[in-house]
């Protein structure tokens, strides 16, 4: 064992530990409502967890949320970055969740066609 | 993949005692019954701090803190929180004066004013894994030490950091380490003392159980400072899961090289051995310690030689506590100097103390030093129980004082809690309400010092039996105002004549409570009379004959038919037979029972 080596066990485990900093960049809040399920969402949240897993991203993590009300929307999701408007989606299907991924938090534009609400 | 949710159960021994165990598998069960093991991650944790509020249970990301959580608990918990998002209200945190829902943990006082150095890894991750530990940049400091710094140049961080050691003396560890460093001879030793014996301490064994490895890493970098090759854990066999972890994490360090030949390719050897200690408090003194470690028995020698310059197999040893051992990587990671933002200024860094007695939330906490005693007991210990007033703050166990309200603003520090006549001690924090009676404390802790003195010097065998036994004498109302000076004047003379810190340091909480608390002693002595009827030869039962009806109740619950009287008649109770037990006080509907 170098110190070399113990740097690489630490990079590689460091992001199982993510989620209990509760300091992440990004979260990304699905509403896990009864409707909301019903509409899909756990399978959108897989697919987020997957698609963040895929691309190394450390810095943002998954919560999950009750009803916000909007049943004909669901699954209804939020992203919520520091120091930036709170922006909700509507009817996030799997694709759209990796759409999510790809064009906001990787690259900082909304995806438009989805968005329900922006909370200042 | 990664998870979605990390759920930390708590595993330190007061939530396991309260089936922290079994709410563990029965989550693992319904969690799987569900079909979310993919994506939630159970972790059992080492102890989180709130004991008294256990088992306690932390959901990440959101940092939701569960506590008295029952097994029954767990499918609600799991189909409404894991699955659909909603935190279960009734088992969140409730502060006692507010009733007020707190979700976030952060927000809670107790955890608010608490600085989490040494324990920042307990009750956050699963001790039993290292590479948990190493993702929180575990073995680093030791990396860093051996293939960066000299051992001087460790030494010498150390000691500009200002530690000093947490098992009670206060002495700088750098100096300590310096000193085993120069003193000739070829063979060194460390040894991690994990004797905890103060009643009501167990910071040294959170910090074993909820990280082991930082202990290990502590002693490891220690032994390349001094130059040993070589480390004993001295641990009480009455902690079996403090053993059962440091064994395991003692195990996985030799696999994964940080332990055993060649450390870090630098040439350095280091390994370590557990000593189980039998329980004997004189054992936790150093001198009595090493003689345990080598097969003797567990008797104290004169100071000097210290066991810096001839101490364990009579080669050069550092000493140091478990607390102490915790600082050690997080000063060669940060710097001293970061070390030094916290505290005071003669006591830098933290302290945990094992907060207990009549205080709402008992447990594990960790406080920049030099925070006063009122922040702790108010803010942190979410005040008395049941409203009362405070009393005073015992601190340092048996070989410690009292400290009275009125010197609550004190800051938490080893010069000021001294100048009080108490001592910082290992950590044990003990709040007094009105109703404690400061003579019979004085007598609890010279029953427990007298049993625990190992005999071989007169003033501690005879003296503190003595002293013991004035204090049964005035605590049964034989008590003589003369008894106040000849306890004052053995007391001098213990601390005097005794040879090892138990003698030295045993006669303190009568001297302390005679000092702040003499009216109580001369109440009990001249008035026959428990000011707060805690002492039970000094308190009488007597029935109101104005306010009794005759309902028998009293009677009837008396254990030993002390108590005659037929129905709708007053009743009489029997001195002579009476156990004192307060049973017909209690039971009294109409206030008729009396006690005084």
């Amino acid at each position: 064992m170098k110190l070399e080596d113990l740097k690489k066990i630490r990079e590689k485990h460091q992001k199982d530990l993510i989620l209990r900093e509760g300091d992440a960049r990004i979260r990304i809040i699905v509403g896990m409502g009864t409707s909301g399920i019903a509409a899909g969402a756990r399978e959108t949240l897989n697919a987020f967890l997957e698609e963040i897993d895929k691309r190394g991203l450390v810095d943002v993590i998954v919560t999950q949320a009750g009803e916000r009300g909007l049943s004909s929307h669901e699954p209804v999701v939020t992203v919520c970055e520091k120091n930036k408007p709170k922006i909700v989606y509507g009817k996030v299907t799997m694709e759209i969740a990796k759409k999510i991924i790809a064009e906001h938090i990787v690259n900082g534009n909304p995806v438009s066609s989805h968005v329900l609400e922006i909370n200042q | 993949m990664r998870k979605r949710l990390d759920v930390l159960v708590c595993g330190g021994a007061a939530c396991i005692a309260s089936h922290s165990h079994e709410i563990k598998s029965r989550l693992i069960d319904e969690i799987e019954k569900r079909g979310l093991s993919d994506e939630i991650n159970i972790v059992e944790t080492g102890c989180m701090g709130p004991c008294e509020l256990g088992p306690v249970m932390v959901v990440y990301p959101d940092g939701i803190f569960y506590i008295r959580v029952s097994e029954s608990d767990i499918p609600e918990l799991v189909e409404e929180h894991f699955l659909k998002g909603r935190p279960l209200k009734r088992l969140l945190w409730e502060t006692p004066e507010a009733r007020k829902i707190v979700e976030d943990k952060k927000l809670v006082p107790f955890f608010e004013k608490q600085k989490k150095v040494v324990l920042s890894n307990c009750g956050r991750i699963d001790p039993e894994n290292i590479i948990e530990y190493i993702s929180e940049r575990g073995y680093e400091a030791l990396g860093t030490a051996l293939t960066a710094m000299s051992p001087d140049e460790a030494i010498e961080s150390i000691i500009e950091s200002g530690l000093r050691g947490r098992g009670g003396g206060g002495f700088s560890t750098g100096l300590k380490w310096k000193i085993t460093r120069k003193s000739p001879g070829e063979q060194k030793y460390i040894i991690c003392n994990a004797d905890e014996g103060d009643p009501g301490a167990f910071m040294d064994r959170a910090l074993l159980e909820g990280d082991p490895h930082s202990v290990i890493e502590g002693m490891a970098i220690a032994g390349y400072a001094v130059g040993a090759d070589r480390g004993y854990t001295y641990v009480r066999a009455e902690y079996p899961l403090a053993v059962k972890r440091l064994e395991k994490a003692i195990q996985q360090a030799r696999e994964h090289g940080f332990l055993g030949r060649n450390i870090f390719e630098s040439g350095f050897d280091f390994d370590i051995e557990l000593r189980m200690g039998a329980g004997a408090f004189v054992c936790g003194e150093e001198t009595a310690l090493i003689a345990s470690i080598e097969g003797k028995r567990g008797m104290p020698t004169s100071k000097p030689p210290y066991p810096a310059s001839k101490g364990l197999y009579g080669c050069p040893t550092s000493i140091n506590n478990v607390e102490t051992f915790g600082n050690i990587r997080h000063i060669i990671i940060n710097g001293p100097e970061w070390f030094k933002s916290f505290g005071t200024e003669k006591s830098p860094g933290t302290k945990v103390f094992a907060l207990s007695g009549k205080v709402n939330n008992t447990g594990l906490v960790e406080v920049p030093m030099g925070i006063t005693l009122r922040e702790i007991v108010e803010d942190i210990g979410g005040g008395v129980l049941d409203g009362k007033k405070i009393k005073a703050v015992q601190t340092g166990g048996p070989s410690g004082g009292c400290i009275p309200a009125e010197y609550l603003d004190t800051p938490a520090s080893f010069e000021s809690l001294q100048k009080l006549g108490s001592i910082m001690g290992s950590g044990g924090m003990i709040v007094l309400d009105e109703d404690t009676c400061m003579v019979n404390l004085a007598k609890f802790f010279l029953e427990y010092t007298s049993e625990e003195s190992c005999g071989q010097c007169a003033p501690c065998r005879i003296g503190l039996r003595q002293m013991y036994n004035i204090l049964i004498k005035i605590t049964s109302g034989k008590g003589e105002l003369s008894d106040l000076d000849k306890l004052e004047e053995m007391a001098k003379t213990i601390q005097g004549a005794s040879l090892c810190g138990l003698g030295q340091t045993a006669p303190n909480p009568v001297l302390s409570t005679l000092h702040y608390f003499r009216e109580e002693y001369i109440t009990h002595i001249e008035e026959k009379r428990c000011p707060t009827l805690s002492c039970l030869d000094l308190i009488t039962y007597q029935i109101d004959a104005d306010k009794c009806i005759g309902c028998t109740t009293c009677a009837k619950n008396c254990p030993v038919n002390a108590i005659t009287g037929a129905v709708k008649q007053v009743h009489i109770i029997d001195m002579e037979k009476c156990i004192k037990c307060g049973k017909c006080f209690m039971v009294c509907k109409f206030g008729a029972v009396q006690r005084y």
